[in-house]
């Protein structure tokens, strides 16, 4: 056990293990992501009530998906930088947090365009958009923190502390909705329920959140390479690794 | 197919430049994503590539002793 944990630590397996899966998250998150939206945007049914504006969802609810659930998961990383001191978690919350500040931007924009034929208005100060607003300034924060400290170590403390202190905005996105008098509408993908929506429209919804992830896993192994690649550049291993695929 | 012909797929009754402008922003952002990414990664790969070449070479116009020794360094394990 403890064996493994110690190589799942050991920035070279991941390495290893993220070059062999690499290619199959991009092809299969392609594939998967381009059946989604051009389903979506030519062959689901338009809805009753916004008409054909709907079709923002395919973009809008799998890019603010993946803004909160990567925040959980940097937050994750962050508990084991600070437990176990382990590099692997650090390097990815610096990998990914760009991802997600671009991320959080999309499902802002689109949110904004979709608000715009639908409510009569490109943005309104409701708790719904202002704490995604506040998770895009969270992004930006980690990435802004982890700059300004030199020394690799101090940064990843200091990351991982003030990731853990904006998890508190989380349950207040999700549950805004619910809490708060808003615009929005509720959630349209719930675990437990029943999807509220026809089939034709579901699936391809579905389609669209899988692809971007498999995209997201693809995008996360490659900045995490390239974020080891340049902590680790002075150990022989990354010799032998970028000497051998020279030509 | 949703639509009964190509321009009612592009003006989706009003509402396409909305929906038009989403895809298209979505599709630019987040393939610069990718594409920086990806090319970050070779450009870190070739600053090591050369760093090492010239290591190399530099190793070889010193004294022979010195050569087996330049990278013998011990891995660091974790912590």
């Amino acid at each position: 056990m403890w064996q493994f944990f110690h190589k799942l630590g050991s920035p070279k397996w991941f390495f290893g293990i993220a070059t062999r899966f690499m290619p199959w998250l991009l092809a299969s998150g392609l594939i998967i992501l381009l059946a989604g939206l051009i389903w979506g945007l030519a062959f689901a049914p338009k809805d009753y009530l916004q008409g054909n504006s709907y079709r923002i969802i395919f973009i809008h609810v799998p890019t603010s998906f993946i803004a909160q659930s990567l925040y959980m998961m940097m937050a994750v990383a962050a508990v084991v930088t600070l437990v176990w001191r382990m590099k692997l978690a650090d390097v990815f919350v610096k990998a990914v947090a760009p991802v997600g500040l671009m991320i959080t931007f999309l499902s802002l924009f689109t949110g904004a365009v979709w608000g715009k034929p639908t409510w009569g208005t490109w943005w309104v100060w409701d708790a719904r958009l202002t704490s995604m607003l506040i998770l895009l300034f969270l992004y930006g924060g980690v990435i802004a923190l982890d700059r300004a400290i030199n020394d690799e170590k101090s940064a990843a403390r200091a990351v991982a502390v003030l990731v853990l202190v904006g998890v508190v905005n989380i349950p207040i996105i999700k549950y805004s909705v619910e809490w708060w008098n808003t615009l929005h509408q509720p959630a349209t993908l719930k675990l437990t329920e029943k999807p509220s929506m026809p089939m034709e429209m579901w699936v391809p919804l579905l389609l669209s959140v899988l692809g971007l992830y498999l995209l997201f896993g693809w995008l996360a192994c490659l900045r995490m390479k390239t974020e080891i690649l340049v902590r680790e550049q002075r150990t022989r291993w990354v010799k032998e690794l970028v000497m051998a695929g020279r030509r | 197919m949703a639509f009964d012909s190509f321009s009612a797929f592009i003006a989706m009754e009003g509402h396409g430049p909305y929906v038009w402008a989403c895809y298209g922003v979505f599709v630019v952002v987040f393939a610069a994503m990718m594409i920086w990414s990806a090319r970050r990664n070779r450009a870190i790969i070739e600053a090591c590539r050369r760093r090492f070449e010239q290591q190399e070479k530099t190793a070889g116009r010193d004294a022979g002793s010195k050569t087996a020794a330049t990278f013998t360094r011990v891995e660091v394990s974790q912590d």
